[in-house]
Formats: C-alpha cells, structure tokens, sequence
C-alpha cells in the first residue's frame, strides 16, 4: 500500500485511498491467496488436456513410490508375525546329568533379554522321540540314552533385531555345558535383513520418483509461464509485485501436485483391493490369518499433502528463477 | 512532479543513447517528448518507468530518487504512474473490465471499489457500456482508449504515455490528447512522447525535443 500519496489534486482520489488504506495489509494478502487459488484453478480448466496429461504422469510416479511402501509395509507385518516365534536352543553335553542342566536353566534364566527357558531332560527328549518320531522299538534296543538335553531360550520382545539375538546366542553358547546352539528361526532373521534392504529400496525409489514429480510440475509450469508471458509482462507494468504474479502458478503446482496425490490413492487403493482377494485366498491355504492392510488416514494424507508440497516445490523451482527473466520490453 | 538532473543512459553495444539530460516538470503540466526516431524518447519514458535503469544522474518522481530504487520497490512506483503504449498492450483474453481492472486488482483494491472505479475510468473515456466486451471487438481508437482508462484508473500522479496517437488517424488522435488535457486540468503531470509535430504544433504546451540523445535548448 505504497501506492497512497500525499497530496492528491481532486477529492474523489482522497476518498478511494483512504478505504485502500483501510483494508489492511492482512485482509489484502487473503484476498490475492483466494483469488490465485481460484485463478489457478480456472487455468488448469483452461487446458483440460495439458493439464491431465500431466497429472496423470504425476499420479503414476506417485502411485508406484506409495503402492511399494504399501507393499513392503504389509511384508512387514507378515515378518513380524513370524518373529513371535522367535527362539534358540541348546543343545547341552552328552555327558551333563540333569541336574546342571537344572542348575544351567537357572542361570540363564537371570540372562538379560531372556524372557523364558524350558529345560528338555534327557528322559523327555527320549519319551518325546519315542512317541513322535516312530523309531519306539529301535530306541528300546540301545543300552543308554543317546538324546542330550535341550534348553529352549524364549528372549524377551526387547530382542528384536538380528544382532541382539545372536549376542544373546553367543552369549549362551560360551557356557561350558552347551555342546551346540541353534536358532530355530534363522531364516526369519535373514528375513529381516532383507526387509530392511527392501525398505531402504522404497526409500530410494520414493526420493527418485519425488524428484520427477517436481520436476514434471516444473515443466508444466514453465510451459504455462510461457504461454502467459504478456500477460505476467502486462501486469509488471501496472505495478504488480513478483509475489502477485508468482502465487497463482505456484498455486498451479499445488493443484497439480494435489490432484495427482488423491489420483495415486485412488489407483493405489484399487491395485490393493485388486490384490487383496487373492491374498487372502494364499494365506488361507497356509493357514495364516494374514490379510492385507490398506493405507491407514495418516499414510493417505501425508501421501496428498506430500504430493502437493511436491507440485509447490516443482512450481517455486521454475517460477522464482523464470519471474525475474520476463522483463517489460 | 518529475525531474531529471544530468542524466546519462549507456547501452554497452550502442554507446549514449541518452546524454547529459536536465529538465523539471511541474504538477499539473502537460509537455510533449519529441525527437526523430531513435532520438531517446522511448529510452526516457522507460528511465521514469524503470524498465530500463539510467547510468548516471538522478531521476525524482514525486521528490523520490528513483535511479537507486531497490527491484522490491519498483511495483510501488509504477502504481504512481499511468503507462500508455503505441501497441496498448492490453490482453486479449479478458474483457475490458479485467484490463482496465488490473492495476486495481494488483494492488489489493476490494472488489465492490474496484467496480466503481473501473466505470468511473470508463465514463471518463467515453465507453461506458462496454464492460463486458473483448478488446480485439473494438476498434484502434476504442482499444487506445481502454489502455488510457487503464492507465488513470489508479488515480496516477503522472502520466506516460509512448506513441498514444502513433496508430490513430487525426481526429481520433486530437480525442486523446483533449483526454490527456482533461487530465492535466485535475492535476496530473502528462508527459507525452509523439513524432507528430503536426499535432504538438497545434496544442499550447510546452515542448521536449530530443536530437540524438539530448534535449534542443529552444524546441521547434
């Protein structure tokens, strides 16, 4: 509102600029976001095709990062599942009677991050053998019991990385009456190190496709601003400041970026419905009551907010750079 | 109202295009810019707009140092001005009320203000009525004149107009100046650029005459 002077001529001029000044520097400043925000949206109207050629392209790059961590997230869950079962066991010396083997329990009991040990006398192990694994009659036949002593170590839910288990392990496996140890859940854990990479990879991939989003609302932007060139000429000559002419095209960006975010729910949201049935199907035929997880209110917004601040991001880059490039004359 | 004191305009590839130029304009005084094409008259009016900067010397508007205005400031000073070109340049995909709005609409003027003096800019170039039309309907005249209603809508203390009359036959061009002389009576500085001696000749006003980038000490 630099525009007020001191001494107008005619008293009609006074009247306006006293209402100008009025009006206040906030009310103004809503008043240009709602008016850009309506501009823009006109604009992108204006070139139907342009416009969702573009989204479209957009809504693909975002659907793939988010169907991805959809995906890794539910593989996930299904890792996690697994790890409740998480365990190892010892296998104690031929030669260790039941008693220290009571007397090891005991000890490792008082282990930090153990959680639970049950000890499998030898007596157990054969009476277990005898009954499950057929052979009865052959066990009979041998003088002494060939079967060591098992001790299962449960850990606690604190010991949930792959490192902290095996610790625990070696930890375990240094006691003088344990012969060998197993996990019993190896593969979970390489498991895990393979989500781990696999959640770095979404990582990598979103951060790749985040940069063609900008990049693609730059483009658009750019060719908008070109297209718009008298116009923004037009408008430096009667006054406007750069913030005037830049809003409605980095409302553009919004609107691009967040049309193609609720886009890519909708198409991420279909590919996992699609999936889903069959899914479901595969998990009961390995009677897992494993079913897959949408995305939840938090990851659906941060997928549009984080998809419109893209477009914002893509629009800024080019017009903070091309604004000050377009001159009068 | 406008002032220049020794100023100097430099093109790197054109050498002096302005030179050593002095001269004062008062409130409320109409003068015209003349000077054979390529004379610096263009140059001048570009000096006061800031679209070009000059080299050396000092250019007041309104007892403001322009010449070392910071870019953030230069929005502020245009709306202190009316531009007027040869060309109009109006835009073609908006109505007459969106052109001539514009200067409104770009400072933070409410809508129901910006109604009333958008007609109010109207009447007074003699097109009320025609709100709602697309400038390319209408003719030269009519289009130059929108440009004018345009250029006073903001209430400028000093008008530049470049060629006003350069695409207009006589008696539409005599029409703009007697607006430029409606103006100059409510107190606006008006500062004409026109190669048309014909017509400066045939007003009482004072007279700016540019040779080769300086200004002829007794014009005409």
């Amino acid at each position: 509102m630099k525009s007020v002077r001191k001494s107008p001529i005619e008293t009609p001029r006074q009247v306006g600029q006293h209402k100008r000044k009025s009006t206040g520097w906030l009310s103004i400043n809503l008043l240009l976001h709602r008016e850009a925000l309506g501009t823009s949206f006109r604009r992108l109207l204006l070139t139907p095709f342009t416009s969702a050629m573009a989204i479209i392209v957009m809504a693909i790059a975002l659907s793939l990062a988010g169907s991805f961590y959809v995906l890794v997230n539910n593989a996930q869950q299904l890792v996690d599942n697994l790890q409740t079962g998480k365990q190892f066991s010892l296998f104690l010396h031929e030669y260790i009677s039941d008693k220290q083997a009571a007397k090891l329990a005991q000890r490792l009991q008082d282990y930090e991050g153990v959680a639970n040990v049950v000890l499998i006398s030898k007596q157990q192990a054969l009476a277990e053998f005898q009954q499950y694994s057929g052979f009865g009659a052959a066990l009979n036949a041998l003088e002494s019991n060939p079967l060591p002593a098992v001790i299962q170590v449960f850990p606690t839910q604190e010991i949930s990385e792959a490192y902290q288990l095996t610790k625990l392990l070696e930890q375990a496996k240094n006691e003088q009456e344990v012969d060998f140890a197993q996990i019993d859940m190896d593969w979970v854990v390489r498991l895990q190190t393979m989500m781990q990479i696999a959640n770095q990879l979404v990582m990598l991939i979103s951060g790749l496709l985040a940069v063609a989003v900008v990049f693609i609302t730059g483009n658009t932007i750019r060719l908008e601003l070109q297209t718009r060139r008298d116009e923004v000429v037009v408008e430096k000559l009667v006054g406007a400041t750069n913030i005037f002419i830049c809003l409605p095209f980095l409302y553009s960006g919004f609107w691009f970026g967040f049309i193609a975010g609720c886009c890519a729910w909708c198409i991420i949201s279909l590919m996992l419905f699609m999936l889903s049935s069959p899914i479901t199907h595969l998990s009961m035929l390995y009677q897992s009551q494993f079913q897959l997880h949408f995305m939840n209110f938090t990851e659906s917004m941060s997928l549009i907010v984080g998809a419109s601040m893209l477009g914002v991001l893509g629009a800024l880059a080019i017009v903070s750079h091309q604004i000050r490039l377009l001159k009068p004359e | 109202m406008l002032s220049f004191d020794h100023v100097f305009k430099r093109y790197a590839d054109a050498g002096d295009t302005l030179s050593d130029l002095s001269f004062h304009l008062d409130k409320g005084e109409m003068a015209f810019l003349t000077g054979h094409s390529g004379a610096g008259k263009s140059t001048l009016l570009k000096l006061v707009a800031i679209i070009e900067r000059c080299t050396r010397g000092q250019i007041l508007v309104d007892g403001q140092n322009i010449c070392r205005m910071h870019d953030r400031q230069v929005p502020f000073l245009r709306r202190k001005l009316g531009l007027i070109f040869q060309d109009y340049k109006l835009l073609f995909d908006r109505t007459v009320f969106d052109n001539i709005a514009l200067p409104l609409i770009v400072a933070g003027v409410g809508r129901h203000e910006v109604a009333r003096r958008v007609r109010a800019a109207l009447d007074k170039v003699g097109l009320l009525g025609k709100e709602n039309k697309y400038p390319l309907a209408l003719s030269g005249g009519e289009q130059q004149r929108i440009g004018i209603a345009r250029a006073v809508v903001n209430k400028p203390a000093l008008i530049l107009a470049d060629e006003p009359t350069g695409n207009l036959d006589p008696q539409l061009s005599a029409e703009i100046m007697r607006l430029f002389e409606q103006f100059k009576q409510v107190g606006v500085t008006v500062l004409v650029a026109t190669h048309d001696i014909e017509l400066v000749t045939k007003l009482d006003h004072r007279v700016l005459q540019l040779d080769h980038g300086t200004l002829i000490k007794h014009p005409l």
